[in-house]
C-alpha cells in the first residue's frame, strides 16, 4: 500500500486536477452533443470517473482516507444508476425499437 | 433519527405487504407508519442537537421542521392516491415502498452534516424518481419523462461530485464545520479550486432543483409522469432540494456570499423572468404548473441570495404553502384528467357550475399560488420579499413584484374558465379521501393566511 500511495506522489498534483478536468470535459461534452442513449450513459459514467480519480489523489496528498472511502460510495450509487438507467432504455427500446433520443419529440424538450 | 429509521423499515414492510397480496393494508400501514415517522421527528425537538454518526448528521430544528413538512406533504399525496396506482398495475406495493424509499433520500438530505450524506441522499432520492416517473411502462410520455429525468439527473450528479472533490482538496475534509472554519480561518488566500468547487455544486444543486437556466428538463417530466408522481416531484422533491440548497450555504459558504451572490442573483432573475413568460403561453394546465414551479424555484432562491438567520424561516413557510397549494392543484388535476382524458384549460369549462366544491378549492390554491393576501402564498411571499429588503436587495424586489403581477394572469384563466364560461358538464364524483385531502389542505392555506403566528418563528 506504501509504494502505491509513493507511486502515485511521484507525478505532481497539479497534473491529475488537469487530467480529471480534460476527462470531466469530454464526457460533458459526450452528454451534449451525443443523440444515442447508450452513448450519453457512457459519457456521464465518464464525468462520474475522473471525479473518483480526483478524490483518490486528494486523498493520497493529504493522507486522509475519507476521500477513499467516498469513492467507494461513488462507485456504489453509479451501478445502482445503470441498473436503474439501462432498465429505462430497454423500456423505451420495447415501445419504440430505437434508442435515439431524437425521438423522444412527443413532449416538446 | 428515528423518524429515518421508521420510514426505511417501513418501505420494507410495505414491500413485504405486497409480496403476500394484502393490498388492502398498504395504504393504512403507510399511512400509519408515516404518521409515527413525523412523531419520532416532532419528538426530537427539544432535545439538544449535536451531530451524530461520527459528524454525519444533524437532526436540528432546521432538519426536523422540514422532514415534517415532507413526510405531511407525503401523507396528503399518498392519501390522494387510493385507487389510482391500482389502474396503472397490479404491483401497487412496489409504488408505495418506491415513494417511502425516496422519503428517506430526503430525510437524509435535510439532515446532512457531511457532504457525503448530502451525495448519498440525492442519489437515493433521485434513483427513486426514476423509477416512479417511467412506472406507466406502456404510455410513451411516461418512458420519455423517465429517460429524460435520468440522463439529466445523472448529468447534474457529476457536475455536484466534481464541486465536492474540489471542496475536498482543498479543504481535506466533508464536514460542513471543517470546510466553515477553513473559510474564516484563511480569508484571504483561498485557492481558487475552492470557488470552481462553489460554482460546480450551485450548477449541481440549481438542475435538481430546476432553476433557470437548468431548468429545460422540467416541464417535460412533469408533463409526461403520472399526475401523483409529479404532485410528489412538485411539492415534497422541491421542498427537500432547497432545505439542502439553503443548509450548504448558510453553514458552510456564508461567509464567502459576496463571490457567490452575483451568480445567483443573476440566476434568480431569469428563473422568475422564464418561469412566468413561458407559463403565459400554455394551453395545458399540468404543463402551467410545471412552469410556474420554476417559477416558484425563483422566489425561494430569494432567501439564499439575501442570506441570514431568518433565511430558513423563510424558506419553510413559502415551502409549506407551495406545497400545499400544489397539492390542492394536482389533486384536483387528478380528478378532471380521470373525467375528460387530457389536462387542457378547456376541461375546467363550467366547473364552478358542476362542482362548486372543487371549484372553490381550487380556486384558494390558485389565489395562494398567485400571493393574493388572506392565503398562505401570501404570507410566504411577505416574507421572502422582506428578507431581500433587509439585504438592500432593492431591484431584486422590484423584479419579483413584477413577476408576481405577471403569474396573477395565468392563475386567473383557470378561475376564469371554471366560473365564466359556460359548459354543460356531468358533475365528478369526488371520492371520500379525495375531497378529505383537499379540505383539509385548502383550510391550512387559509389558516396560515389569516394567522401566520404560529408558523412565523418556528425555526
Amino acid at each position: 500500500m506504501e509504494h502505491i500511495s509513493n507511486a502515485i506522489q511521484t507525478i505532481p498534483l497539479n497534473h491529475y486536477i488537469i487530467l480529471s478536468s480534460i476527462i470531466f470535459s469530454i464526457g460533458v461534452i459526450g452528454v451534449l452533443t451525443r443523440r444515442n442513449a447508450i452513448v450519453i450513459f457512457m459519457s456521464v459514467e465518464l464525468m462520474l470517473n475522473s471525479v473518483n480519480l480526483l478524490l483518490t489523489v486528494f486523498s493520497i496528498y493529504r493522507n486522509d482516507a475519507a476521500g477513499q472511502v467516498f469513492v467507494f460510495f461513488v462507485m456504489a450509487l453509479a451501478a445502482a444508476e445503470v441498473a436503474v438507467g439501462l432498465a429505462i432504455i430497454v423500456m423505451i427500446y420495447r415501445n419504440t425499437n430505437t434508442i435515439d433520443i431524437n425521438v423522444l419529440n412527443r413532449l416538446k424538450w | 433519527m428515528g423518524s429515518l429509521i421508521s420510514i426505511s423499515v417501513l418501505a420494507i414492510i410495505v414491500l413485504y405487504l405486497g409480496l403476500y397480496r394484502v393490498n388492502k393494508a398498504l395504504l393504512p400501514v403507510t399511512v400509519i407508519g408515516l404518521v409515527v415517522a413525523a412523531g419520532f421527528a416532532v419528538a426530537q425537538w427539544n432535545t439538544v442537537a449535536r451531530p451524530i454518526y461520527s459528524g454525519m448528521m444533524l437532526f436540528d430544528h432546521y432538519a426536523i421542521a422540514f422532514s415534517v413538512i415532507c413526510i405531511l406533504s407525503t401523507i396528503l399525496i399518498i392519501l390522494l392516491s387510493k385507487n389510482y396506482f391500482e389502474r396503472i398495475s397490479a404491483h401497487v406495493a412496489e409504488y408505495y415502498a418506491i415513494i417511502l424509499f425516496s422519503l428517506a433520500g430526503i430525510i437524509v438530505m435535510v439532515s446532512y452534516h457531511n457532504l457525503t450524506m448530502l451525495f448519498i441522499g440525492i442519489e437515493i432520492m433521485s434513483v427513486s424518481l426514476y423509477i416512479l416517473a417511467g412506472i406507466k411502462k406502456r404510455d410513451f410520455g411516461s418512458n420519455e419523462a423517465a429517460l429524460k429525468y435520468f440522463l439529466m439527473g445523472a448529468f447534474s450528479t457529476g457536475f455536484l461530485l466534481f464541486g465536492i472533490a474540489l471542496i475536498y482538496g482543498t479543504t481535506g475534509s466533508f464536514d460542513l464545520e471543517v470546510i466553515r472554519d477553513y473559510i474564516l480561518s484563511n480569508p484571504r488566500d483561498i485557492s481558487f479550486l475552492f470557488y470552481t468547487g462553489i460554482l460546480l455544486m450551485i450548477v449541481g444543486l440549481c438542475f435538481k432543483v430546476g432553476a433557470a437556466p437548468f431548468h429545460f428538463w422540467t416541464p417535460d417530466v412533469y408533463e409526461g409522469s403520472p399526475t401523483l408522481i409529479t404532485a410528489y416531484m412538485a411539492t415534497v422533491v422541491k421542498t427537500a432540494g432547497f432545505a439542502a440548497f439553503l443548509r450548504l450555504f448558510a453553514v458552510c459558504f456564508a461567509p464567502l456570499s459576496d463571490f457567490w451572490t452575483p451568480s445567483l442573483l443573476i440566476i434568480t432573475i431569469i428563473t422568475l423572468f422564464i418561469g412566468n413568460i413561458t407559463a403565459l403561453y400554455q394551453h395545458n394546465f399540468k404543463r402551467m404548473l410545471a412552469f410556474s414551479s420554476i417559477s416558484h424555484v425563483g422566489y425561494m432562491l430569494f432567501a439564499i441570495v439575501a442570506i441570514g438567520a431568518a433565511s430558513a424561516n423563510a424558506v419553510f413557510i413559502y415551502a409549506t404553502a407551495y406545497s400545499i397549494a400544489s397539492i390542492i392543484a394536482f389533486g384536483v388535476l387528478m380528478l378532471v384528467q380521470q373525467q375528460t382524458g387530457n389536462s387542457s384549460f378547456d376541461n375546467f369549462n363550467g366547473l364552478g357550475k358542476s362542482n362548486p366544491f372543487l371549484a372553490f378549492v381550487l380556486t384558494i390554491s390558485m389565489l395562494s399560488l398567485a400571493g393574493i393576501p388572506l392565503t398562505a402564498g401570501f404570507i410566504g411571499k411577505f416574507f421572502m420579499f422582506s428578507r431581500a429588503l433587509s439585504q438592500y436587495q432593492i431591484w431584486l424586489t422590484v423584479l419579483a413584484v413584477i413577476n408576481a403581477i405577471i403569474a396573477i394572469f395565468y392563475y386567473f384563466r383557470v378561475i376564469i374558465a371554471m366560473y365564466f364560461n359556460q359548459e354543460e358538464r356531468t358533475a365528478i364524483s369526488i371520492p371520500g379521501n379525495v375531497s378529505f385531502v383537499l379540505g383539509i389542505a385548502a383550510l391550512i392555506t387559509l389558516i396560515i393566511g389569516i394567522y401566520p403566528g404560529f408558523i412565523a418563528h418556528i425555526i
